[in-house]
Order: C-alpha cells, then sequence, then structure tokens
C-alpha cells in the first residue's frame, strides 16, 4: 500500500526559500531535508528493530547458564536444532499451517475483493471500512472469540447438541491445527483484501470490454485479463498473511493444544518456562530464515510463471 | 456502453458470497456480547436468561480498573509519540526525493509484516542486556515501534491528496517553515492526525504480543485478561469485559476511519485515474 503511495508521489517537490540559516542549509537539497524529516523515525526504528535483531543475532551464539550467559561464541545451538528432531517438526508444522491459512484466505477473500472492485460503484470506502474494521481490534479478543466458538461446550457443540444433531461434542473443533488454520484465516482477512482490492480496482475497465467485443466469455475473460493483472495483489497478499502466521503465538496458544503448537509456542517457552535464552534466539533466527528462504522462492516462482504466461 | 453494462451488471452468486463473508466476519465476535448477558457460568447453549451480573461484577474489580488504566496511559503516550514521528516521516515520504527510498520505507514498515514474537522477543533481549527493568515504560517503547507503521500509513493518503502548492505559496507570501506547517500544512493533514491518533491508540490498547513480553509488574488490559483465561470461572467477566473493549474499539476505529475516509477516497480515486 505504502510502496504504491510513495511511487506515485514523486512528482511535486516544492523548493520554498528558506529563511535563517538552519532553514537555507536543510533546504539546500531536498533529499537532506527529507531525509531530516524521516530521520527521527528511522533513528527510533534502528533502536528498536534493527539494534535488537543484531543483539538477537549475537545471542544466539551464547550458551546459557544457569542465569547467566556463557557469551564465548559457539554455533552449539544451531547444531542442537538440527539434531533434535522436535524443532524441525515444530517448524515444519508452523509453515505448513500457516501456508494452509494463506491459501485459505486468499481464495476466499478474492471473490470478496472482486465483489467491492468491481461491482459496488457508491459508497466504496464503508465497504472498505466494514471489512477491515475487525483487524484493527483486539487480536487476543478475536482468537477468544473462536474460543467460544469452537470449545468443547463451545457454540458450535452446544448448538448442535440442543438441536440433537450430535449425541456427543466433537471433539476436532477445538485444540486441533484445524481450529488454528480457521482462527488464522479469519484473523488475516482484511489484510488479504486491501492489497489484491488494490490491484484488482487499478485494472483499465477498457482491457475488459475489448476482451468481450472480441468474443471472450465472462470466464476467458477472467482467466486472461483479471486474473494474471491481480496478480500482484495476490501476491502480496500471501506474503503478508503467511510472513506474520508462521510466527504466531496467540492463536496456537489458546486454540491449538498439543498437535496444534507452533514454533512461536516454543520460542515463547525459551524465553519463559525452560529460560534458555540462546536457544530461544536461535529458534527465532531460524524462523526468521526460513520465511525469508520461502519468501524468495515464492516471488521467484510466481514471477516466472507470470513471465512464462505473459 | 452497452460492454460497460454488460461488465457491470449485478452478479447475484457473487453478492450473495459477499453477504455471507461479512456475516462470518462479524458472527465469531458477536457471541461473546450475547453470552456476556447469559446467566450462567458456562459458556453454551441453550441461554439460560438474561442478566447483567457480570458487567456489575466487572465494575467492582480493582485490578481491572488498574489494569485499564495502565492501558489508557500507554495508549495516549504511544498513540501521541508515533502519530507525531508518522506526520514527518509520511511528509518526507511523499513530499521529497529522498534517495534510497523504497528500502528505507520497507525498512519502516517491518512491523506490519515479521512477527510480534520475534520483535518481542528481540526488545526484551536489548532491554535485559542494558540492565533496563521490564515497566510500562518498556511496554510503550515495543508499542510505538508496532505503532509508527500504522500512522504512517494513515497519514501518507493525507498528504497525496494535498497539493503541495499551497505550501509553496504560503513560503512564497514570507511564512517561513514553521508557521508554514502550522498555518498550512497542520490544518490540511489534521483529519489525517486525529485518525492515526485513534488508530494507533486503538491498536496499542489491544496489543498484547510486545506486552507480553516487555511487562513488568503492571500488566496492561490485554495482558490482565490473558491471566484470567486460565480460569473457566473467570469466563463470564472476560466475556463482558471483551464485548466491551470490542464496542468501544469498534467505534474508536470507525470514528478514525471516517474522519480519513476523503483522503482514502481521493487515493483510491487516482489509483482509478492510473
Amino acid at each position: 500500500m505504502s510502496g504504491e503511495s510513495a511511487t506515485s508521489a514523486n512528482s511535486g517537490s516544492p523548493k520554498p526559500p528558506g529563511t535563517g540559516r538552519l532553514g537555507r542549509l536543510l533546504q539546500r537539497s531536498e533529499a537532506a531535508r527529507g531525509l531530516s524529516l524521516l530521520s527521527p523515525t528511522l533513528l527510533i526504528m534502528f533502536i528498536g528493530v534493527a539494534v535488537p535483531f543484531g543483539i538477537l543475532i549475537v545471542m544466539s551464539f551464547w550458551t546459557q547458564i544457569g542465569f547467566g550467559f556463557d557469551t564465548s561464541p559457539t554455533v552449539a545451538n544451531y547444531e542442537n536444532f538440527g539434531e533434535r528432531p522436535i524443532y524441525g517438526a515444530l517448524l515444519k508444522r508452523s509453515l505448513w499451517m500457516s501456508s494452509a491459512a494463506t491459501a485459505a484466505t486468499v481464495l476466499l477473500c478474492y471473490p470478496m475483493a472482486y465483489f467491492v472492485a468491481f461491482h459496488i460503484h457508491r459508497n466504496k470506502m464503508i465497504w472498505i471500512v466494514l471489512i477491515t474494521l475487525p483487524f484493527w481490534t483486539s487480536y487476543l479478543l478475536r482468537v477468544f472469540a473462536w474460543k467460544v466458538v469452537l470449545g468443547y461446550e463451545g457454540v458450535i457443540n452446544s448448538a448442535l447438541m440442543t438441536l440433537g444433531l450430535i449425541k456427543a461434542p466433537l471433539e476436532f473443533l477445538l485444540y486441533s491445527q484445524s481450529a488454528v488454520v480457521i482462527t488464522l484465516a479469519h484473523a488475516w482477512a482484511a489484510f488479504a483484501i486491501l492489497p489484491m482490492y488494490v490491484s484488482l480496482e487499478k485494472i483499465d475497465k477498457s482491457l475488459l470490454e475489448a476482451a468481450t467485443d472480441l468474443g471472450d466469455g465472462p470466464v476467458r475473460r477472467f482467466l486472461r485479463i483479471t486474473l494474471p493483472l491481480s496478480m500482484p495483489g495476490v501476491i502480496s497478499a500471501s506474503l503478508l498473511i503467511f510472513i506474520p502466521t508462521t510466527g504466531d503465538y496467540i492463536t496456537p496458544a489458546l486454540l491449538g493444544g498439543p498437535d496444534g503448537a507452533m514454533i512461536g509456542n516454543l520460542i515463547q517457552k525459551q524465553f519463559g518456562a525452560i529460560n534458555n535464552w540462546p536457544m530461544g534466539a536461535t529458534l527465532s533466527i531460524i524462523l526468521m530464515l526460513s520465511i525469508a528462504a520461502i519468501a524468495l522462492v515464492f516471488m521467484f516462482v510466481t514471477n516466472f510463471v507470470r513471465k512464462r504466461i505473459s | 456502453m452497452s460492454s460497460q453494462s454488460y461488465i457491470r451488471r449485478p452478479n447475484r452468486p457473487l453478492q450473495v458470497y459477499a453477504a455471507i463473508f461479512l456475516i462470518v466476519l462479524y458472527v465469531p465476535v458477536l457471541f461473546l456480547p450475547l453470552f456476556s448477558f447469559n446467566d450462567s457460568i458456562y459458556v453454551k447453549f441453550p441461554l439460560t436468561g438474561f442478566t447483567t451480573q457480570w458487567y456489575v461484577e466487572l465494575f467492582h474489580r480493582e485490578p481491572v480498573w488498574a489494569a485499564l488504566m495502565n492501558s489508557v496511559r500507554v495508549g495516549v503516550t504511544t498513540s501521541i509519540i508515533a502519530t507525531g514521528f508518522g506526520v514527518f516521516a509520511a511528509k518526507a515520504i511523499i513530499r521529497y526525493r529522498i534517495p534510497g527510498r523504497g528500502p528505507l520505507v520497507g525498512f519502516i514498515m517491518l512491523p506490519l509484516v515479521v512477527p510480534g514474537i520475534i520483535f518481542g522477543v528481540a526488545l526484551l533481549v536489548l532491554l535485559s542486556q542494558l540492565g533496563v527493568p521490564l515497566s510500562l515504560y518498556t511496554v510503550t517503547i515495543g508499542h510505538v515501534i508496532v505503532c509508527l507503521p500504522f500512522a504512517i500509513a494513515t497519514m501518507i493518503p493525507r498528504f497525496e491528496g494535498f497539493d503541495p502548492s499551497v505550501e509553496e505559496a504560503s513560503a512564497d507570501l514570507g511564512e517561513n517553515a514553521w508557521w508554514t506547517f502550522w498555518r498550512v500544512t497542520f490544518p490540511i493533514v489534521f483529519p489525517g492526525i486525529l485518525a492515526s491518533l485513534l488508530l494507533t491508540f486503538t491498536v496499542s490498547f489491544d496489543e498484547f504480543i510486545m506486552a507480553f513480553f516487555l511487562s513488568g509488574s503492571d500488566p496492561t488490559l490485554p495482558m490482565y485478561i490473558w491471566g484470567q483465561l486460565r480460569f473457566p470461572k473467570e469466563f463470564p467477566s472476560i466475556l463482558a469485559m471483551a464485548s466491551i473493549i470490542l464496542l468501544v474499539s469498534f467505534i474508536v476505529v470507525f470514528i478514525g476511519q471516517w474522519i480519513n475516509r476523503d483522503a482514502q477516497a481521493t487515493t483510491l480515486a487516482n489509483e482509478e485515474d492510473k
């Protein structure tokens, strides 16, 4: 969203004459003025993001001794990760579960984004606000709501039993991987719709008219024009959901149970009950690296496919 | 024109789908208020009777008020800081040609995408290495980092929507940069600032992961709720609390989005023109 706006705004560039020495100095170069306006934010993000990341990387090479650290660098934590299958299994499961959630979200949200982009002509903003409203509200409480819905004696089970459709509660609803996937897909829907909506909205409608005039039916028209042109939105939606959900912690903690635990829960335990911070740092780094690797491969493959098609 | 209307004619299945989509989006959350008025400590059908006792009980609970005040303090501080920095950042991003803008903006927007747990533990490690004790201040630091991208993203359409020549005119007429900002720029972007304050306050107020790793002995409201989730008998009062929080959040966010709607509409219209 921001990248979009950043490129479009390159045009206007005022250069009001400065008054005072500092003003003149600052206004001498546009880049310097821009950077000086941006610098407080950059500084905060540097201190709050880049520095902690650096320390996290350093710490992943330390060892926990009791309540202190042995700071002599070692790759023991990374070897540990390779040797104990539980780590790899949890990571694989997290990646799989968030892939499933991503696929579900994108598939279910695409028609909605399409609907708002092509079939809503008045009051578009109300639709956008309605769709994105839940996203701004408490993630914890939205996950809690799903616990109420899916619980052993929750909404679905008790409703089905009251109606006499089932005798005993369905146990697979809560504390399972599917519960986590459903909740993740629901919680991140707004995030998926926005980028897809923007790229659908940008499609030049005259292309669709041209396709119709040249004899394409609705299905062919969609497959040959709308879908390829909206792919950038689909790709960014996929990444925007896949990356944060892989490291999600609340949903698996509340709804996952032992079968639905994800790598985020393990990382939290290293900083909590297990009290092995360097291992937690190592797991965080490995998580980030695997997410980055998968995101890069995904982008590469989709780009490749897109080029082959067009 | 005929092909235009052919493309734009209503699509019945899609309309039904959109309606179902919106219902599914909101229904799980609506069960919280429904059961919060139910006269039973078990959250299940059939409903047994109407009561407001869970709300009354909540009202008399000391720790709830303390946690609420903590969250409000953190939220207000966070929203002011994040919005303050966000105004200048959004202006810089939209108005000036900055070398390496793409990567810089990408870096600033990282907290939107990177899993919260990574930021949480990374900040925790930094603070503990510096020997900073965990408190509401450390939670605020975490929240500012989470909220800054939201503030900037809210403000960017505002700056895109206004004509830079107004600022130039002010400068040509002899105002210095400071007064140009206060008398020209600020009033124009003010709705964006208000929207950003409301939205970042809500994000901070509802934020859990950063608070989970960075709070000391004073819990924020989400932290307090998290602690109560372990006790099944507390479920009804959590439902009551959750209903209030969600209702207030929805209203605040809706107002925020509504104030800023014309800016967003301009952006969307610009997208259409391209």
